[in-house]
């Protein structure tokens, strides 16, 4: 391999996430604590929707319910900290458990319907869960909320600070992504690509469809339930209202902006999503002072039609294009094809 | 090689396959012809495992493989290549070839090449065009395409579902040919579903008409050409010339 085939290599594989990774790394030192802390909520909210994109961006199927998960986590991780006072990866821990036993029972009926019956059938499930959290107040404190969350330790070290809690959520968040790619560039992502481009298909070449659906929706139910957890450390107060149909509609929204059929578009979207909503609780007010309630929405309404009509694949692969510009690659083909990576193994290189 | 015996299917509460019987020889390219919701495709889709019967048994090679996971069977070397060609529209033609390939991900990267390339021999227009995106195919490449996906898999009964629908006639005798070098050159025994009754007819050894979810007719392809039926209700009359 010549020393111009390295550099390319480097360029396309581990350049931009070494730069990534050195601007994350230094930005928490320039910004406010204000601004810290949206990003550690841009990290969260990009852990969820990493998941999510595996599930709608390469299995094809939709979920409204994902903030099901996220509470799950959240009130998994309160309870057993808080309540028992256990350490703080137990709670993740049970949270994860109790996420993948629902994700199974509630993944086995539905993943056999498709598209707007699936969509309706896991907004009635994030309806369900929210509905337990708001009853079960012995529990979970019902609408009054859960109070008085630690915050998260590891072996001993404690992430009581914004700054050390925004190191662990983006190195996990990394981590997390990584995975994915893992995922998807294995011969289980081909598999979850079949699934999304022909059920009939996949099916005939002999991939288990109802299996491969399930596994990716406990993976993303995962992703969530971890994002929830930390979530709740870091606020150290929910309640039902923070986890709603209307939670599970952002997200989505998230992923769409970003672009469901990249690994990245998850965390570009909740980037998009999360700094957007600041700066229109600022700039709308100017204009419009009497408005009141969740105006944002409306705005994300319009950006979400102008994406889906203009930009149906998300902002991911045009930052992708942009990206590859400027490291002087052609990216056409990563472009149309969608997830990247898609070489020519099958999957016993993984 | 394959016995299928009485074979009952329902979707749902809808008996569609009454008691489907025949046999299938190694080497051998079986046509089944008939018209709409006859249940021809509900037939391949049974014996490839997509579809479950309730009652009879279909043996592959000696194997009962009636109740088997689709799975199960596509590693026992049978393929369906399924209706409209349901090529993954998003992925680059290689790629579609290489899901083919899905369940033989133990084989070397070199065995899987070597197979691309039989597949490339077969259909030089697709080497042209592996990089493209599958849904920017025509129809035709379409095709060639779901039957190079077919064979990736290395099929010892390979099972088509309407190759020929929507294609120009060129491309349908083009395609009815492929079938011929496939049995010709690798063995491949063929089961083809189709509504051209008349090059299906040509290419097929035997051949079987299904009405309402049985077996109206059944035996020599040649035969069936001749047979009055067959001549009036598909083959466009007594009028008609057939040639064979």
């Amino acid at each position: 391999m010549n020393h111009s085939r390295v550099n390319d290599l480097y360029n396309r594989h581990y350049g931009g996430l070494f730069l990534f990774i050195v601007v994350l790394a230094i930005v928490p030192f320039f910004v406010n604590s204000f601004f810290l802390s949206v990003l550690i909520l841009v990290g969260l909210y990009a852990i969820v929707t990493t998941g999510l994109t595996m599930l709608m961006g390469y299995a094809g199927q939709i979920s409204l319910g994902h903030a099901a998960f996220y509470g799950v986590g959240a009130y998994a991780s309160a309870v057993m900290t808080g309540t028992h006072g256990m350490p703080g990866i137990v709670g993740v821990l049970v949270g994860v458990i109790l996420s993948i036993v629902i994700a199974v029972l509630i993944g086995i009926p539905t993943l056999k319907l498709k598209e707007n019956y699936l969509a309706l059938a896991t907004l009635g499930f994030g309806i369900i869960i929210f509905t337990f959290f708001k009853e079960l107040k012995e529990i979970t404190g019902g609408l009054n909320g859960f109070f008085g969350i630690p915050s998260f330790s590891l072996f001993g070290f404690s992430f009581d600070t914004d700054l050390k809690f925004y190191f662990l959520i983006w190195v996990l968040l990394i981590i997390g992504i990584l995975f994915s790619k893992n995922v998807i560039d294995s011969r289980v992502g081909r598999a979850l690509r079949s699934i999304h481009g022909s059920d009939i298909a996949a099916n005939s070449i002999g991939v288990n469809i109802q299996q491969y659906k399930l596994k990716v929706f406990v993976l993303s139910a995962v992703y969530a339930s971890v994002a929830g957890s930390l979530y709740a450390h870091y606020v150290t107060f929910i309640n039902p209202n923070l986890f709603t149909a209307m939670e599970s509609i952002n997200f989505l929204i998230m992923v769409v902006i970003g672009g469901s059929a990249n690994i990245w578009g998850g965390m570009i979207g909740a980037i998009v999503y999360v700094l957007l909503n600041e700066l229109l609780k600022d700039i709308v007010p100017v204009f419009f002072p009497n408005v009141g309630g969740e105006f944002q929405i409306v705005f994300f309404g319009v950006l979400l039609v102008a994406i889906l009509i203009y930009m149906p694949q998300g902002l991911a692969p045009t930052l992708g294009k942009l990206w590859g510009r400027l490291v002087g690659r052609k990216s056409k083909k990563q472009a149309v094809t969608g997830p990247p990576n898609a070489d020519a193994t099958v999957g016993g290189s993984k | 090689m394959l016995q299928v015996k009485d074979v009952h299917t329902y979707h749902g509460f809808l008996h569609v396959l009454k008691g489907i019987s025949f046999e299938l020889n190694k080497g051998e390219i079986f046509a089944i012809v008939g018209s709409n919701g006859a249940g021809k495709s509900t037939l391949l889709g049974t014996i490839a495992g997509i579809y479950q019967q309730r009652e009879g048994s279909i043996t592959y090679e000696g194997e009962d493989i009636g109740k088997q996971k689709v799975e199960a069977i596509v590693k026992k070397g049978i393929c369906l290549v399924p209706e409209r060609r349901q090529i993954f529209d998003a992925l680059s033609v290689k790629d579609n070839m290489m899901l083919g390939a899905y369940h033989r991900y133990r084989h070397s990267k070199r065995t899987l090449q070597k197979d691309i390339d039989r597949c490339y021999e077969l259909f030089p227009k697709l080497k042209t065009m592996e990089d493209r995106p599958g849904g920017l195919l025509s129809g035709g490449e379409q095709q060639m395409l779901a039957i190079a996906r077919g064979l990736m898999s290395n099929p010892k009964l390979m099972m088509l579902d309407e190759p020929s629908l929507g294609l120009a006639p060129l491309i349908v005798k083009d395609i009815m040919n492929i079938l011929d070098q496939l049995r010709e050159e690798f063995g491949t025994t063929i089961i083809l579903v189709e509504q051209n009754v008349k090059a299906a007819l040509k290419v097929a050894d035997r051949a079987c008409v299904m009405e309402r979810g049985e077996i109206a007719i059944e035996g020599e392809s040649k035969a069936l050409m001749k047979d009055p039926r067959v001549r009036d209700a598909y083959l466009g009359g007594k009028s008609q010339s057939i040639p064979v």
